[in-house]
C-alpha cells in the first residue's frame, strides 16, 4: 500500500513521453521514469520517495525493442530481463539478467530500471561495460546516442527529464567468450557480495565488477594486472585487489574484509579456468 | 479394527488451502472497518520526551491516536512488565509508541509519519552478559515491582533478570574434578525471527452492550481471552474470540499483543470495528522474535568416555520484555543435558532483558538453542576422549537407571528409546562409511551428528476438550480450541476419533477455526501438545457418545447396555450382529417403525486436565514439568569447498521416537518441515542490530530464508516406543525436527573444515573468521 | 497517451471476467484483488516482492501483484488461484503431494506452478523448475514436497494427453 498519490501516465510514443516530462516539470512536479515498477512501488512503500507522477514507458515501441543487425543488438529499456534471458541473442547478459532477484521478479524487472535503480549493484551495467555498449537517451531536446560508459560511473548520471531508451551492444561481443560469477552471502536469490564479469576480445580479458564497492566499476589497472599471464593467478588476484578504487563495501550482508577475501577466490576461480581452457 | 490411525490419510483442510478459500485472519471483508497503524520506536533504549500528535490528527479520516500515556495497564503472560503502548522509556527498536485509527490504511500511514516524538537516548544493552555486568543500566527500574502471575517466576531485584532456575543433581564440581577429560565452551548465538508467511494481525470490535469481539491469528485465542478480561476487568464472558486459518505459527502467534492493541483501538473510536495492519517489517522488529542465548558448558567424562559431570550457565536474551522467555530459560535447565547420562549436573539458566525486540516462544522452545550449545560440546568431548561420536552418544544414552536433570527417573515410556534411534541413524546415514573424505581439490564431504530430547512446560493445570455432534447422514463433526496453523493436528484427532468409533476417517469432520465462545477450552495450540491433550479430550468425548449410543441401542433392541456393540457405524446386540442400526437412524434417538421415539440425541463431550506435573524445587530443580519426552538423532552431510568457505548440504535425516506413527506421510512432512526450518535458520538466519540497538533491514530482501534449489534430501525415520499415558501411545513431534538440525550442521562443518568454533549462523562468512582465529 | 490522476474506475479482466474496480493509480494489484473483488488467495506477505505469496499470472506469465500497479494491469488478463476453479492439475498435484501445511504461501506457489506450466506445456529441466520456484518462499514444507508436486502435475498433464 502506497500511502500517497501520484500520477500515472503511459505515453505511448517518445515524443509523448518526452513532452510528459517536460509538462511535470513544468509543473514543478516530480516525474520518475517507470519500468517495471517493482524499485518504485517499494520504495513510495517505504517512504524513501515520493514522485508526483511516474511515466510507464512500457507502452513506446522504441523501448521495448529487442533486435540485431549487422553491427549492433538493440534492447530497449522497458525488455524485462526474462525477455532478455530466453532471446539468448547476448548469452552473458542473459547471465546477469537471470541472477538479478528472482524469476517472477526477472519477468518485470526491466533492463533500463535495473540500468537507473538507486539498488546499488546494477548488475546489467557489467556486460555493457565491456561490450563498448552505446545507449540512446531519450529526452526534451530529443534523442541522443552515447557510449554507455560517458554516462555511467557506477550510477546512470542523466540531465534532468532524460531517459535512457535503448542499449546497443557491438555484435562481437554477443558470442565473445565470457565468464559471469556472483558470490552472496549464503543464500542464492540475493544480493551480490562480489559480481566477476568479464568477456574476452582477441584473448585480452575484459572484467567489471558489482558488490565488492559500492558501486559497479570496470578498471583497466585491474584488467591489466589480470593479463599478465606471466604471474600465477594467485598473485594476480591479490595485485587485482589492491588496486580498487575505493576500499571494499561493507553491510549487513558481509564484511568489507570478507568481500575481499571473495573477492580475490573469485578472481582466481576465473584466471584458472580462463588457464585450464574452462570458461 | 483399524479404521485411521497409521494411515496416510490426507490433510481435512486441503482443498480450501488449494483453492483460495482458506481465509486467514486478513481475508475477511474490509468494508466498514478503520484501520489502524503503529508507529514504532527508532531507538534501542531512550526516554520519550514528548509526542506531539497535532499535525497527525488534522489528518482528514484520522479517528484517534493512542499513545503510552492513555494506559496504565502492563501485560505479560508470565509477569505483567509490558505496556501495551511505550509509555516514557521504549526499551527495544521497533516498541509500538503510538496507534492511529482512521478511515482508510492510506490515510493511517500517513498520519503515522506525521507523529512527532522527542526520545532521549539512553545506554543500550545488546547482550545478557552486558545486561549482568556490574553498573549496567536497568531496563525495568523495577522488575520486582510487577506482578508475577506464576509463583515460579523470580525476578531479581536491581538486576536485568527477569527470572532465574537452578539444576542441582549429585555434585558436578566434585565430580568434574575427578574426570580425565574436559571440555570448556562459551556459546553466544544471535536472536532470529518466526517468519511465518502470514503477518501478525488481529481485528477488534465492541458492541453497545460492552461484548467485545477478536478476530486474530493467534494460536492462543484462550489466553487472549484471559489476558484482556484480567488486563481490563471485562467479565471473560463478554470476550469471543475467533481464530480462522493461522498462515504458519512457530510460537511467533502464541503471545498476546495485537489484540491488545486492536482491542484499544477499537475503544478509542467507541467500539467500531478495527483491522490492526501490521507491515512485514514491524513484525520483524516490534513483534516478538526468537531468543538469543550465551551458555558457558563444562563437559566431563573419564577415560572410557563415560560422561560424569556437566556444569552449565545458560543466559537467555529475552529481549525487552519477559512475554513466556522465563518458561524458556526454565525449560533449557529441564533438558539442560540433553538425552544423556548424567549423574552430576549443575546448571544455572537465567533469563535476562537486553535492548533486543522481546522475545517468544519459537518452534521447539529453546531447545533448538541449548542443544546447539550441548551438542557441540559433547561432539568436541567425543575427539577429546578419541571415540566416535555417534559411538560416544550411543554409550552416555540416557537409559534404564537414569534420571534426567529434574530427576524424572528414567522410563521407556516416559522418555523413549534413543540407542535404538542411534542404531537406525548410523545405518541409514551410512555413518560407518567415513567422515572427512576429500572428493576432489578443495572440496570435503563430511558429516555431523546430534542427539536432541524434549519435555513440555505447560501450567500444571492446563486443560483440553473436544465436542463431538452427528449429522443426518451419520457422519461426525469434531470441535476442538485447536488452532490449524498447518501442523495438521486437526486431521490427527480425526483420525483419533475415527478409530476410537470404529468409522472410516471421512466420515469425521473437523471445525477448522476456532471460536471461544463455541469450542470446549484448549490451553493453546503450542508445545505439540494437540495430539496428548486434545486427543485425549477426543477420546473421551468418543467414550461418552459411544455410551450413549448404546443406551439408545439397548433400548431400540430391548437387551441390557453391555450386550451392546457399536462398530462400522452400526449398533447392535451382540447376540444377533445380523440386526443392527446405523449411527444416521440412532444418533438423534430412535424412531421404531410404529413410530415410538426411544432415547435420545447423542452428543459427546470430553475433557482434560493435565495430570502428575509439578514446579521445580528452586534448590535443586527436582520436578516434572511436562507428560513425556520425545527425542531422537539426526545427522546432516555436508560437501565443504575448503578455499572459498562455502558448503552444499546434500542430506540430513532424522530418527526419532514418536511412540506411535498414526500418519506417516503426515508425520514425515511436518518432521521434514522442522528439518528445513532449522537448516534454514541455521545456514543463513539472524537479526543484525547496529551497536546502538536498531535492527538492520528487518525485511524479506535481506533477512534469507532459504529458498527452492538448496534443500537437501530431507529422510525420517520412526521409531515406535509407546507412550502409555497417549492416544494410541503417540508422542508429541510436531515442533521436534528442528531441534538437532543447527547442532548437526555445525558438528558437520566443524568436521569438514576442522575448526572448532562455528556459531550461528553457519554462513560462509563466519566459518572463515573463525577459521582466521584460529590459524595455527 | 493514458494519464490517470485520482481516483479513476478501472475495468480489470480478471478469472476471465471483466470487473470495474476504482482505484487510486497508487494503488497496487494485490490490495484491489482482494479488497474490491474478494479474492483473497492472493496473499501479502510482505508487499516487497521477496515472498512471492501475492503471485498471480498476468498475460500467462507469474507476477507479483504487491510489485505491480492496478492500472498496469488494465487490457490484461489476470489469473488468480480462484481462477483455477479447483480443476488444475497443478492443484490435485499439491494435494496429492502433501506439498503445503499452513497453506499461506500455497496461492502463489500454485500460480507460479501453473504459469510455469503454461510456458512450458512439456516439462522443462530440473534447474528451470528450480529457477520459477525460487521466487516464492514456504516456511513449512522442507520443498521436497513442492518439488514432487511439479512432477505431479506434468505426469497428470502427460497422462491425459496420451
Amino acid at each position: 500500500m502506497i500511502p500517497f498519490d501520484f500520477v500515472y501516465c503511459r505515453p505511448d510514443t517518445l515524443r509523448e513521453a518526452a513532452d510528459a516530462f517536460k509538462r511535470y516539470q513544468g509543473k514543478n512536479k516530480k516525474a520518475v521514469c517507470y519500468g517495471g515498477g517493482s524499485e518504485i512501488i517499494t520504495m513510495c512503500r517505504a517512504g524513501s520517495i515520493h514522485p508526483d507522477a511516474v511515466v510507464d514507458i512500457k507502452g513506446i515501441p522504441e523501448c521495448g525493442i529487442l533486435e540485431k543487425d549487422d553491427c549492433f543488438l538493440t534492447i530497449g529499456a522497458a525488455c524485462t530481463l526474462s525477455r532478455i534471458t530466453e532471446s539468448k541473442l547476448f548469452p552473458l547478459l542473459g547471465l546477469a539478467c537471470g541472477r538479478v532477484a528472482d524469476h517472477t521478479n526477472q519477468c518485470r524487472i526491466t533492463l533500463g530500471g535495473n540500468l537507473c535503480g538507486t539498488v546499488i549493484y546494477r548488475e546489467t551495467s557489467l556486460p555493457l561495460l565491456l561490450s563498448d555498449a552505446e545507449v540512446t537517451v531519450g529526452g526534451p531536446d530529443g534523442m541522443r546516442r552515447v557510449p554507455f560508459q560517458n554516462i555511467f560511473d557506477g550510477r546512470v548520471r542523466l540531465r534532468e527529464g532524460e531517459w535512457i531508451v535503448q542499449a546497443h551492444i557491438p555484435v562481437w561481443a554477443l558470442q565473445a567468450r565470457h565468464a559471469h560469477i556472483k558470490k552472496t552471502a549464503q543464500e542464492k536469490i540475493d544480493y551480490p557480495l562480489v559480481n566477476v564479469t568479464a568477456i574476452w576480445k582477441e584473448d585480452v580479458l575484459r572484467a567489471a565488477f558489482s558488490g565488492i564497492c559500492s558501486r559497479p566499476f570496470r578498471s583497466r589497472r585491474v584488467e591489466a594486472v589480470l593479463n599478465d599471464r606471466g604471474l600465477p593467478p594467485e598473485i594476480r588476484a591479490e595485485k587485482a585487489a589492491g588496486l580498487l578504487p575505493e576500499p571494499p563495501y561493507h553491510d549487513v550482508e558481509g564484511s568489507g574484509e570478507y568481500r575481499a577475501f571473495v573477492f580475490k577466490n573469485t578472481l582466481c576461480e576465473l584466471l584458472e579456468a580462463w588457464q585450464n581452457d574452462r570458461v | 479394527m483399524v479404521m485411521a490411525i497409521g494411515k496416510s490419510i490426507q490433510r481435512k483442510d486441503a482443498w480450501e488451502k488449494v483453492t483460495g478459500l482458506a481465509r486467514y485472519t486478513d481475508d475477511f471483508p474490509v468494508t466498514g472497518l478503520l484501520c489502524a497503524r503503529l508507529l514504532t520506536s527508532p531507538y534501542g533504549h531512550a526516554r520519550i520526551l514528548k509526542i506531539d500528535t497535532a499535525r497527525a490528527l488534522a489528518v482528514k479520516g484520522v479517528k484517534s491516536i493512542l499513545t503510552g500515556g492513555d494506559f496504565q495497564e502492563l501485560h505479560g503472560p508470565l509477569l505483567l512488565d509490558r505496556p501495551a503502548l511505550a509509555r516514557n522509556v521504549v526499551r527495544y527498536a521497533g516498541e509500538p509508541v503510538a496507534l492511529v485509527v482512521a478511515q482508510e490504511e492510506s490515510i493511517a500511514a500517513k498520519a503515522v509519519r506525521l507523529i512527532e516524538v522527542e526520545y532521549e537516548p539512553l545506554p543500550v544493552l545488546l547482550t545478557p552478559s552486558a545486561s549482568l555486568s556490574p553498573g549496567a543500566v536497568l531496563i525495568h527500574e523495577k522488575v520486582t515491582g510487577y506482578k508475577r502471575l506464576l509463583t515460579d517466576i523470580y525476578p531479581e531485584e536491581g538486576t536485568n533478570i527477569a527470572s532465574r532456575y537452578r539444576i542441582q543433581k549429585g555434585s558436578a564440581g566434585q565430580a568434574l574434578k575427578k574426570c580425565d577429560y574436559i571440555v570448556q565452551k562459551q556459546f553466544s548465538l544471535p536472536a532470529s525471527d518466526h517468519l511465518a508467511m502470514e503477518v501478525r494481525t488481529a481485528r477488534a470490535q465492541i458492541s453497545a452492550d460492552g461484548k467485545v469481539q477478536i478476530t486474530t491469528s493467534s494460536q492462543s485465542p484462550y489466553a487472549v481471552r484471559r489476558q484482556i478480561s484480567d488486563a481490563f476487568m471485562i467479565p471473560a464472558g463478554q470476550i469471543q474470540v475467533t481464530v480462522p486459518f493461522i498462515g504458519g505459527g512457530f510460537g511467533g502467534k502464541s503471545a498476546v499483543m495485537l489484540e491488545i492493541l486492536a482491542y484499544l483501538a477499537s475503544k478509542s473510536v467507541g467500539g467500531k470495528a478495527v483491522r490492526l495492519i501490521v507491515t512485514r517489517e514491524q513484525d520483524m522488529a516490534a513483534l516478538p522474535s526468537r531468543i538469543g542465548l550465551e551458555a558457558d558448558i563444562t563437559l566431563g567424562a573419564d577415560r572410557d568416555g563415560n560422561i560424569q559431570a556437566a556444569q552449565m550457565t545458560f543466559r537467555l536474551d529475552c529481549g525487552a520484555y519477559a512475554d513466556i522467555s522465563p518458561y524458556m530459560a526454565k525449560a533449557i535447565a529441564v533438558d539442560c543435558t540433553g538425552p544423556y547420562h548424567m549423574e552430576h549436573v549443575l546448571c544455572d539458566s537465567l533469563c535476562v532483558y537486553t535492548n533486543h525486540t522481546y522475545a517468544t516462544a519459537y518452534r521447539s522452545f529453546s531447545h533448538e538453542s541449548c542443544t546447539f550449545c550441548v551438542e557441540r560440546a559433547i561432539d568436541l568431548l567425543a575427539k577429546r576422549c578419541g571415540q566416535d561420536p555417534l559411538e560416544f552418544r550411543f554409550r552416555n544414552a540416557i537409559r534404564e537407571g537414569s534420571t534426567t536433570p529434574t530427576q524424572v527417573p528414567y522410563t521407556e515410556s516416559l522418555i523413549g528409546d534413543l540407542r535404538k534411534c542411534l542404531g537406525r541413524a548410523r545405518r541409514l546415514s551410512q555413518w560407518d562409511a567415513g567422515a572427512g573424505t576429500p572428493i576432489k581439490e578443495n572440496t570435503v564431504k563430511a558429516k555431523g551428528i546430534a542427539c536432541f530430547w524434549k519435555t513440555e512446560n505447560p501450567p500444571t493445570d492446563a486443560v483440553s476438550g473436544a465436542a463431538v455432534t452427528f449429522n443426518t447422514d451419520g457422519s461426525v463433526n469434531l470441535v476442538t480450541g485447536v488452532v490449524e496453523m498447518g501442523s495438521n493436528g486437526q486431521t490427527h484427532l480425526a483420525q483419533i476419533l475415527a478409530e476410537k468409533l470404529g468409522i472410516p476417517c471421512e466420515k469425521v469432520h473437523v471445525v477448522l477455526s476456532v471460536d471461544t465462545r463455541a469450542a470446549p477450552e484448549h490451553w493453546k495450540t503450542v508445545a505439540s501438545l494437540t495430539e496428548y491433550m486434545a486427543g485425549k479430550a477426543v477420546l473421551r468425548a468418543a467414550d461418552d457418545l459411544l455410551q450413549q449410543l448404546r443406551s439408545n441401542g439397548s433400548q431400540a433392541f430391548g437387551c441390557p447396555v453391555s450386550d451392546i456393540e457399536v462398530s462400522h457405524g452400526r449398533v447392535y446386540s451382540i447376540r444377533n450382529p445380523e440386526r443392527f442400526i446405523e449411527f444416521k437412524d440412532i444418533a438423534q434417538g430412535y424412531q421404531a417403525p410404529d413410530g415410538t421415539s426411544i432415547g435420545e440425541p447423542v452428543l459427546g463431550r470430553g475433557g482434560m486436565m493435565l495430570k502428575g506435573l509439578s514446579m521445580l524445587d528452586p534448590k535443586t530443580g527436582k520436578g516434572k514439568t511436562g507428560p513425556a519426552w520425545t527425542l531422537g538423532a539426526q545427522v546432516v552431510e555436508v560437501e565443504a569447498d575448503i578455499r572459498s568457505f562455502s558448503y552444499r548440504i546434500l542430506s540430513a535425516l532424522t530418527v526419532i521416537d514418536v511412540g506411535r506413527v498414526i500418519n506417516p506421510e503426515s508425520m514425515r512432512s511436518m518432521v521434514a518441515g522442522g528439518m528445513a526450518m532449522g537448516m534454514s535458520m541455521a545456514s543463513r538466519e539472524f537479526v543484525s542490530f547496529s551497536s546502538r540497538g536498531v535492527p538492520q533491514a528487518p525485511n524479506l530482501r535481506t533477512y534469507k530464508l532459504m529458498h527452492l534449489g538448496q534443500e537437501p534430501d530431507y529422510r525420517v525415520d520412526f521409531v515406535e516406543t509407546p507412550q502409555d499415558d497417549s492416544p494410541y501411545g503417540m508422542r508429541s513431534y510436531a515442533e521436534h525436527g528442528i531441534i538437532a538440525i543447527p547442532a548437526a550442521l555445525a558438528n558437520a562443518l566443524a568436521n569438514a573444515f576442522g575448526i572448532e568454533e562455528v556459531t550461528l549462523p553457519l554462513t560462509p562468512e563466519n566459518i572463515w573468521k573463525a577459521s582466521q582465529k584460529e590459524k595455527p | 497517451m493514458t494519464e490517470f490522476e485520482g481516483k479513476t474506475v478501472l475495468s480489470l479482466h480478471v478469472n476471465g471476467n471483466f470487473h470495474e474496480v476504482l482505484v487510486r493509480p497508487s494503488d497496487i494489484l494485490l490490495d484491489v484483488l482482494r479488497e474490491q473483488l474478494g479474492l483473497t488467495g492472493a496473499k501479502a506477505g510482505c508487499k516487497n516482492g521477496d515472498c512471492g505469496a501475492c503471485t498471480v499470472m498476468v498475460d500467462g506469465w507469474p507476477a507479483k501483484s504487491c510489485l505491480m500497479l492496478a492500472v498496469e494491469a488494465q487490457g490484461k488478463k489476470i489469473t488468480t488461484v480462484e481462477g483455477l476453479g479447483g480443476k488444475a492439475a497443478v492443484q490435485n498435484a499439491f494435494v496429492e503431494a502433501n506439498a503445503f501445511q499452513c497453506g499461506y504461501c500455497t496461492s502463489g506457489f500454485l500460480m507460479v506452478c501453473h504459469a510455469l506450466l503454461t510456458q512450458h506445456p512439456v516439462m522443462p529441466d530440473e534447474i528451470v523448475v528450480e529457477e520459477w520456484l525460487q521466487s516464492n518462499l514456504c516456511r513449512c514444507t522442507s520443498y521436497q514436497e513442492i518439488r514432487e508436486a511439479v512432477h505431479l502435475m506434468y505426469d497428470a498433464v502427460q497422462d491425459a494427453d496420451v
